[in-house]
């Protein structure tokens, strides 16, 4: 592993729009190294008159895949660095980038379950790359994926998550639509609470390892009440998603 | 600092010049207090709460919470910027000050590191200088008010002057070391010391 993480300038090589709010950028990176699936990235972004500003970003993308990131990014009303990224960029385009970063809220094949990933809005990007991870590595582990947005068009990788079957081999994904559900909807359609959550960890006995990623009340919320379920705190990890992102 | 990549288009939005000497290299600023913690946020009534300074002291020391708050207390208003690249200013506090806590014990000249412990198992580590001369607090007030379990309460650790994962949450004690041992984030690639203004966000930074 490097000692140093060393700033890179990244080149887009395309942009994939997720949702209406959201898009991923599948970034060249030349010192590419293998990451752990639920690490992120910093971009940093500079004026001619040398101001900067910097944030984090989960990497979407699984580590088999080599030599690019996805990097999905959520645009906010008042982010400078994500309306910079929606608006200004095209394919082509360079970004000055460092990580990977973090590893905490990682997952990798040989750390086992069964798994219960636990994602609001845009905090399935995370999420995404372990799914995508375990995937690619054909791992068997038991794995539920509860999944918390306003609507049905909020929901982002929606094609991915329904339509390759090697996803499926395992993986069981429930919905919950906060807003608006699609046309004869029988599943969850409210916020996260005890009983949905109960619900869905309940094949998986008391230990399943959580990964707990969304906004910040949802995760705290979340993390309380599974403790509250009894599932052992060694065991749940968080990490927090919005305009403020990033970890402790 | 030489930097000669430009992102193409971007001038940067700058909101709040006035506090432009304020914020450390590539931060920005927050209204909110963003709640960031690795795990879920452990309880701890305060009957049960203690706080004990150990390691490289001759006799460790242990208060309980009825002795800890009857200590004498700052009320301080500090800037505070954590490695996500948000900072919050004149964050105000209640707390006592490392420095009265070491006045209750003997401390062995060896020691030049501390590692602070927390109710939950999250660990950090700092230089014996940076948490002496009124430069680190255990606090168990914000804006007031008692300390809110997500935000560190009963009591955590304030050391403003560092990036903000050095401030340990639920923080149950101090022990000190001859030599740096690497706490929670700082085993997982973060820096060992944390100056925001030198960003020491990762290790080799």
């Amino acid at each position: 592993m490097r000692t140093t993480l060393e700033w890179q300038i990244a080149t887009i090589q395309s942009i994939q729009v997720e949702t209406s709010t959201v898009k991923t950028f599948t970034l060249a990176v030349p010192s590419w190294m293998p990451h752990r699936a639920g690490q992120h990235y910093d971009i940093r972004l500079t004026a001619p008159d040398g101001y900067q500003a910097q944030r984090s970003y989960s990497i979407a993308s699984e580590p088999e895949r080599q030599g690019v990131i996805d990097l999905t990014v959520e645009w906010l009303e008042d982010g400078e660095v994500s309306s910079y990224l929606h608006e200004g960029l095209t394919t082509g385009d360079q970004l000055e980038v460092r990580g990977p970063i973090g590893g905490y809220f990682v997952w990798e094949a040989s750390m086992n379950g069964p798994l219960l990933l636990i994602a609001g809005g845009s905090g399935i990007v995370p999420l995404m790359s372990m799914i995508r991870h375990r995937a690619k590595t054909g791992s068997q582990v038991p794995t539920r994926l509860l999944y918390s947005v306003r609507t049905p068009e909020d929901v982002i990788y929606d094609e991915e998550l329904r339509q390759r079957p090697a996803f499926r081999d395992g993986l069981e994904i429930f919905y919950t639509f906060t807003r608006s559900q699609p046309a004869g909807w029988t599943g969850y359609a409210r916020r996260i609470d005890r009983q949905m959550l109960s619900e869905v960890v309940e094949p998986f006995g008391k230990e399943p390892l959580v990964y707990v990623c969304g906004p910040t009340l949802l995760v705290e919320s979340v993390a309380n009440q599974l403790v509250q379920i009894d599932i052992p705190p060694a065991r749940i990890r968080n990490e927090r998603f919005g305009p403020t992102g990033g970890t402790q | 600092m030489a930097n000669p990549f430009i992102s193409k288009g971007f001038f940067g939005r700058r909101r709040q010049p006035d506090a432009a000497d304020r914020l450390p290299p590539g931060q920005y600023l927050t209204p909110d207090f963003p709640v960031l913690s690795a795990g879920p946020t452990p309880r701890i009534t305060l009957d049960d709460w203690t706080f004990t300074i150990g390691g490289l002291a001759r006799e460790p020391f242990t208060w309980n919470w009825k002795e800890f708050t009857g200590l004498p207390a700052q009320t301080f208003t500090v800037d505070i910027h954590c490695v996500t690249k948000w900072s919050k200013l004149d964050t105000r506090w209640k707390g006592v000050s490392l420095e009265l806590l070491l006045e209750h014990v003997d401390l062995d000249p060896k020691a030049g590191f501390v590692t602070a412990t927390c109710y939950g198992g999250y660990t950090t580590n700092l230089p014996l200088p940076d948490i002496v001369n009124g430069q680190a607090f255990v606090a168990y007030e914000y804006d007031g008010q008692p300390l809110l379990p997500e935000h560190g309460g009963p009591a955590r650790l304030v050391v403003p002057h560092l990036y903000f994962w050095k401030s340990a949450k639920w923080v149950n004690g101090l022990q000190f070391m001859e030599f740096d041992r690497r706490g929670f984030w700082e085993s997982l690639g973060y820096h060992d010391r944390g100056d925001p203004w030198k960003e020491q966000r990762y290790q080799g930074d």
